[in-house]
């Protein structure tokens, strides 16, 4: 069938499932948004700055597990766009951003809005294209899709000229992708698995953790069988929370730079580490020489790039992780490790999660972030910013049901939670969708409240507001000896009355005891609602791991007796 | 320690950037590289000579292989290999004198004399990194006025080369 590229691209679109596009108009995709107009099945959401075009796409594809689309012009559109693909990149988002590019004739000239974007993404990308053959765009936009979704998946940009989007060109009809140097490992090696299983017999202190790779393997029901057939507790990364109940026995939550007190533990005493899907970043290991030392370390990962890159590895195994588990839950026998078990839950006892609230202040973020926990774990999906109020909603949520924390852990993006909690939404108009933020996260993602108001998406927006970047203001609290440096937002606006100018309904909690009310009757309201809670810019996240420190040397907050 | 990466990739633009943009941003250390079409226009293949201990090298093999413009990648460091490597010198020959002393060394290591000036010679050779090395050092005492180094190319010995992958269709 004949039609012009940009068509065709709407076409392999709806073949791939995509109902909604996130994106910003201009000059160089004048024929993509043309082919939008034609096309009933593909919702454009306009967002009112690129940057959160991929941030939404992002929190899209994490709700669906599938890849979020994102759409921006050349130039300041396209480079509008890079830190959202990169966030996608460091957390393994799949995702395919289009980008319009001026006319092959003028590529190359500094024309206007030009940028060469495939080159800019190139480190922040899985794979990139320029098309320069508007034949070409239908096997490239499949490629992209197969790319971005599968093995570990990632972000693909198409970068498409506007001569080229405008060229006529015969729709395929088979888009069958085959590209010589892109075949993903899915089944892991017999042999390894044998080996796992021979450590496992062995181990007396197994701990198992889990990475962000479980979130998009969807093997959350797996682990649950595979923890409780070696008898192991399960520690996870920022971006794996919610895949293992918080609120079972064997969840010791998440580890790392600010790790619950019973995680680090286990992984300092563990003698055997089960690594699904993670790729021990520095945040979730302290110093690397002093990570799990008395440990075997197993390393499950799609990617064979990431075994052995940060941490030595005695048995590594590549393919699925769901493929993996699976196997592994056939050949283990059931073992009991209730020694180990209780000591780990003793640790859990001596430092619960309310021991680590940090010093006394009038709303406690700590507590809103538990009651809000209380009050939604088991229908809410929550997207985080970046700084205090993220440490916070991993350490006192206690997530619950799989794929309900979306927030960015690798490149820690802050501005990404609202937009992100925008495209979660998108994906699933039903669900309770609730961003947690800060005054200085969302000050960078203030304009989507436009977007959202727009259509109609009734997100609650919970804002810790304490004037002040307290998250940088705790490290040089620690390791600048208290200078602090450009922390200070002295000129905050009124966020309730900013957001009821943008049509927002507001709540503001100022005490603790008006939080529980408050945030019930919020919850319930309709629409898109701000809940600012004023809170104080001493508080700090606690546990944490000092820099070049192992994990079992965190400080921990010491309540005055 | 050097190893010698033979890796198939996709004749395509772009590509050398992709793999060139990987070794600057990981600090990885490229000795030499060489890269020209195969029998097959769609393929190239690259040499790449890098340096590095194992850990190093089996991030850089790891990291190349994750390209999904990269085909195919051979560590053929360990295996029986022919590499070679090809220089242009061009050196100061004043006087007969000179020139014939020049072109024994020529003859000695079995290289070419490919072009003559009024007080400059210019010597083709191939051979192996030490081979190119000594002729360098023979000839330096002349004066070196010009001189071109390519990469190392190289090819596994017998019938195990690391060959294209059979094409469907």
């Amino acid at each position: 069938m004949k039609m012009k590229a940009a068509e065709s691209l709407m076409k392999i679109l709806e073949d791939h499932g995509v109902d909604v596009i996130f994106g910003y108009p201009g000059g160089a995709v004048l024929p993509i948004y043309d082919a939008i107009l034609k096309n009933d099945n593909i919702k454009h959401v306009l967002v009112r700055n690129e940057q959160a075009a991929p941030h939404a796409a992002s929190g899209y594809a994490k709700m669906k597990n599938r890849p979020g689309v994102c759409l921006a012009t050349s130039g300041p559109g396209a480079t509008n766009l890079v830190t959202g693909i990169a966030t996608a990149y460091m957390d393994s988002v799949p995702m395919v951003a289009i980008t319009g590019q001026v006319s092959t004739p003028m590529i190359g000239t500094d024309a206007f809005q030009e940028v060469d974007i495939t080159g800019i993404t190139m480190p922040i990308t899985k794979h990139n294209y320029l098309v320069k053959d508007a034949k070409d765009l239908p096997r490239i936009m499949s490629e992209a899709f197969h790319v971005a979704s599968t093995g570990r998946p990632g972000p693909v940009l198409v970068d498409i000229p506007r001569d080229v989007a405008d060229t006529m060109i015969e729709h395929p009809d088979d888009l069958t992708v085959n590209i010589k140097g892109y075949k993903p490992t899915y089944k892991g090696h017999n042999s390894q698995i044998k080996k796992i299983v021979k450590a496992l017999e062995k181990a007396e202190a197994p701990l198992i953790m889990a990475g962000g790779g479980m979130q998009y393997a969807g093997a959350g029901d797996e682990l649950k069988e595979f923890a409780e057939r070696i008898d192991a507790p399960v520690v996870t990364t920022l971006n794996a929370i919610s895949i293992f109940p918080e609120t079972d026995k064997r969840a010791l939550g998440m580890l790392g730079m600010h790790g619950r007190p019973a995680a680090n533990y286990a992984v300092s005493h563990c003698d055997l580490l089960i690594s699904l899907g993670a790729r021990f970043g520095d945040r979730a290991t302290g110093s690397v020489g002093k990570f799990a030392k008395k440990a075997t370390i197993i390393h499950i990962d799609i990617d064979p790039a990431e075994i052995g890159k940060n941490v030595r590895v005695d048995v590594p195994i590549v393919g699925d992780v769901k493929i993996i588990l699976k196997d592994l839950n056939a050949a283990v026998e059931q073992r009991d490790h209730s020694e180990w078990n209780s000591k780990v839950a003793d640790w859990k006892l001596e430092h619960p999660m309310s021991d680590q609230y940090g010093n006394e202040s009038d709303l406690k973020p700590q507590k809103i972030l538990e009651l809000l926990g209380d009050l939604t774990r088991d229908r809410a999906v929550v997207t985080t910013d970046v700084g205090q109020h993220q440490m916070w909603t991993a350490l006192h949520y206690d997530f619950e049901k799989e794929r309900t924390l979306i927030t960015s852990g690798g490149l820690g993006t802050m501005g990404y939670g609202f937009p992100a909690a925008i495209g979660a939404q998108m994906a699933d108009p039903e669900k309770l969708v609730i961003c947690v933020t800060g005054d200085g996260s969302f000050q960078m993602s203030l304009p989507e409240m436009a977007t959202a108001i727009e259509h109609c998406l009734p997100i609650k927006i919970v804002l810790m507001n304490n004037s002040s970047l307290s998250l940088v203001k705790q490290l040089q609290h620690f390791q600048c000896d208290r200078r602090y440096s450009g922390i200070d937002f002295t000129a905050n606006p009124d966020f309730c009355l900013l957001a009821q100018a943008y049509g927002v309904k507001t709540f503001r909690i100022e005490k603790e005891e008006e939080m529980e009310e408050k945030l019930a009757e919020a919850l319930a309201s309709e629409g898109l609602t701000l809940i600012e809670c004023i809170v104080s810019d001493k508080e700090m996240v606690y546990p944490f791991v000092p820099g070049k420190k192992g994990l079992d040397e965190m400080v921990k907050f010491e309540k005055l007796k | 320690m050097k190893h010698t990466l033979s890796v198939l990739v996709e004749n395509k633009p772009g590509v050398l950037t992709r793999i060139a943009g990987l070794f600057a941003r990981r600090g990885y250390n490229i000795s030499s590289l060489a890269v020209g079409e195969t029998d097959d226009p769609d393929v190239s293949r690259m040499t790449i000579v890098v340096s590095g201990d194992e850990v190093v090298i089996e991030q850089v093999c790891k990291q190349l292989n994750k390209l999904v413009d990269v085909i195919k990648l051979t560590d053929i460091t360990d295996k029986e290999f022919i590499g070679r490597e090809m220089i242009f010198i061009k050196v100061n020959c004043p006087d007969a004198k000179a020139r014939m002393e020049i072109m024994q060394f020529v003859d000695i290591f079995r290289a070419r004399v490919v072009d003559i000036g009024k007080d400059t010679m210019i010597i083709e050779a191939t051979g192996e990194a030490a081979k190119i090395d000594a002729i360098e050092d023979t000839l330096r005492p002349f004066g070196i006025r010009d001189f071109v180094r390519t990469g190392q190319i190289a090819m596994v010995r017998g019938a195990k080369n690391p060959k294209h992958p059979k094409k469907s269709n």
